[in-house]
């Protein structure tokens, strides 16, 4: 498995399907370590009520067919598909809205679901997911892209309620982007990292709101992370590859 | 879930697995290869797959290997193949024999008659390389160059077409600091006889890969053309290298521009630092933003 997980690490984030399949049908007695070890971009689906899309993972799914946030049935109907409870189903819906308004402020866009469930330990378990295109194609405003996919996967386990309750966040994303013009060829960056954040916060500010707060706090640390450290480090890469002239003329007269 | 799948063929399991050895970054294929066996699991199948998959690799990324008998460094290129493992360096007209899959060279032997490029062209191929070395050892850190002729090579004197090819293959491997990266130019230059002109055609490539705690990767790549007179062969490689040297200063120039845009527009197309009040998001009141926000309002904080 840490040689499956190496691979996963060297192999080109884009190519994170073809890498995952590949290892599924070397490795088929790992299947559930690496299908919960691995992240995929994420799939979408309309609903059959709604027209509206919703985001595909495993927290929604039960054999093949996939529950929609907006209209709580599964795609394609299935027989004894198990649901949150009405009083969980209240707060996945509010949660979905809200996250809808999150999603628009942040992503101009973007199509997200929440999907929550109870767990075995009195706690709950839910999962905020965003999916956005940003090719100028898809809802990139400024036309800047070739190609831009942001995947952002948020699952929070919720400890049973007490006063100060402990919340445990385990966040992914997955981003690419292309830039494609005449003058500078095209320039590609994709990438995923993983983060974990364990926050103990008083449950009488709302399950929604202290979840929201932590989602907030971890993307803006991610995207940071991703633009500062990891584009960063290959930008310093390349500096480092063929310096500037600037740094070259310095040099020349100890040559 | 579907009950067992039906068993890989030894060959679907061979074309898996050069597909991983061709997919690794710059620096990294025997990183890949060990992670590869043991997934793998079966070394005939390993063995056979690494035998197509490295020369493939290593022409492609223009590795540089070191031969035996101080001469220097070869680089393993399609350009300067003479047969599947054997590479000339022009530069001191020996042929370097190579082990592709443990990426060293074995062996090196004189290069005949008929593998090198008669006087003229050797006139003209020579004092490029030169050029080119010096431009290489100014701009590049660790970068290796070769030039080799790749049409025309036994044309006798003027009134013939030929065609060199410049190599440039620059690479930091650090992967005690989870970060690799290289750089690889290939410039086709055309000498055009009855016009009395030489055709450039670059193509650039440029990867990096950091890869602690997450993977993220480079891939640019750009095209360039341009022209210049047919002239003596010192005067035209002058002219050559600094169309070269033009060209790449510029499109170092261009990543840095590009990576200067990320943070405030490229970026800002894939998620925004804040949203356009400026403020965090008010997980207190979203009735703000909403048209119809019966719900919040009357549940409250959402709870």
């Amino acid at each position: 498995m840490e040689a499956a997980m190496g691979l996963m690490r060297r192999m080109p984030p884009r190519h994170s399907e073809t890498t995952l399949s590949a290892l599924l049908s070397l490795l088929p007695g790992h299947a559930s370590d690496l299908l919960s070890q691995v992240d995929l971009p994420l799939q979408v689906l309309s609903d059959v009520d709604s027209g509206k899309k919703f985001i595909l993972c495993e927290y929604n799914r039960d054999a093949d067919s996939y529950r929609s946030p907006w209209s709580n049935k599964y795609h394609p109907p299935l027989d004894d598909a198990p649901y949150p409870s009405s009083k969980l189903r209240q707060m996945e819906i509010e949660a979905n809205d809200i996250f809808t308004v999150y999603c628009e402020q942040y992503y101009e866009g973007g199509i997200s679901s929440v999907y929550m469930w109870e767990d075995d330990n009195e706690g709950l378990v839910a999962c905020f997911l965003v999916k956005k295109d940003g090719s100028k194609t898809g809802q990139g405003r400024r036309g800047y892209l070739e190609e831009g996919t942001w995947d952002a996967i948020h699952v929070i386990e919720v400890g049973p309620e007490e006063e100060i309750t402990r919340y445990c966040l385990t966040s992914t994303v997955m981003l690419s982007l292309t830039t494609d013009d005449v003058s500078s060829g095209t320039f590609s960056l994709s990438g995923s990292i993983r983060r974990q954040m364990n926050m103990n916060l008083p449950v009488a500010d709302g399950h929604l709101s202290n979840m929201g707060k932590m989602i907030e706090e971890m993307e803006a640390k991610l995207r940071n992370s991703l633009d500062q450290v990891y584009f960063g480090k290959t930008r310093e890469m390349v500096c480092n590859l063929r310096p500037p002239n600037e740094v070259v003329q310095m040099r020349l007269p100890t040559s | 879930m579907a009950e067992q799948e039906t068993e890989l063929s030894d060959k679907q399991k061979k074309e898996i697995a050069k597909w991983f050895l061709l997919n690794a970054p710059a620096g990294e294929i025997q990183y890949v290869a060990k992670d590869l066996k043991s997934v793998l699991n079966d070394d005939d199948v390993y063995d056979e797959a690494a035998s197509e998959a490295f020369p493939v690799y290593n022409k492609s990324h223009m590795i540089c290997l070191e031969m035996p008998g101080r001469f220097g460094d070869v680089l393993v290129t399609s350009y300067g193949e003479l047969r599947d493992n054997e590479y000339l360096d022009p530069k001191t007209a020996q042929v370097a024999i190579v082990d592709h899959v443990k990426q060293v060279c074995t062996k090196v032997r004189p290069a005949t008659d008929e593998e090198l490029p008669s006087p003229y062209i050797e006139e003209y191929r020579c004092s490029l390389e030169a050029e080119m070395l010096k431009y290489v050892g100014e701009a590049y850190p660790k970068g290796s160059c070769s030039v080799y002729c790749v049409n025309g090579k036994d044309a006798e004197g003027p009134g013939s077409d030929f065609e060199l090819v410049v190599v440039i293959s620059a690479s930091r491997l650090s992967p005690q600091n989870f970060c690799n990266g290289s750089w690889r130019s290939i410039w086709n230059i055309e000498f055009v006889d009855d016009v009395q002109v030489l055709e450039l055609k670059g193509k650039l490539q440029v990867g990096a890969h950091y890869f602690e705690e997450g993977n993220v990767q480079l891939d640019a790549k750009h095209e360039c053309r341009d022209s210049t007179i047919f002239q003596s062969p010192d005067d035209s490689a002058i002219a050559i290298a600094s169309v070269i040297r033009h060209h790449e200063t510029e499109y170092l120039a261009s990543l840095e521009a590009s990576y200067l845009n990320l943070p405030d527009t490229t970026f800002k197309d894939l998620r925004r630092k804040l949203p356009v009040t400026r403020t965090l998001f008010p997980w207190h009141s979203t009735s703000q933003f909403s048209l119809t926000r019966e719900i919040a309002k009357e549940l409250g904080i959402g709870k």
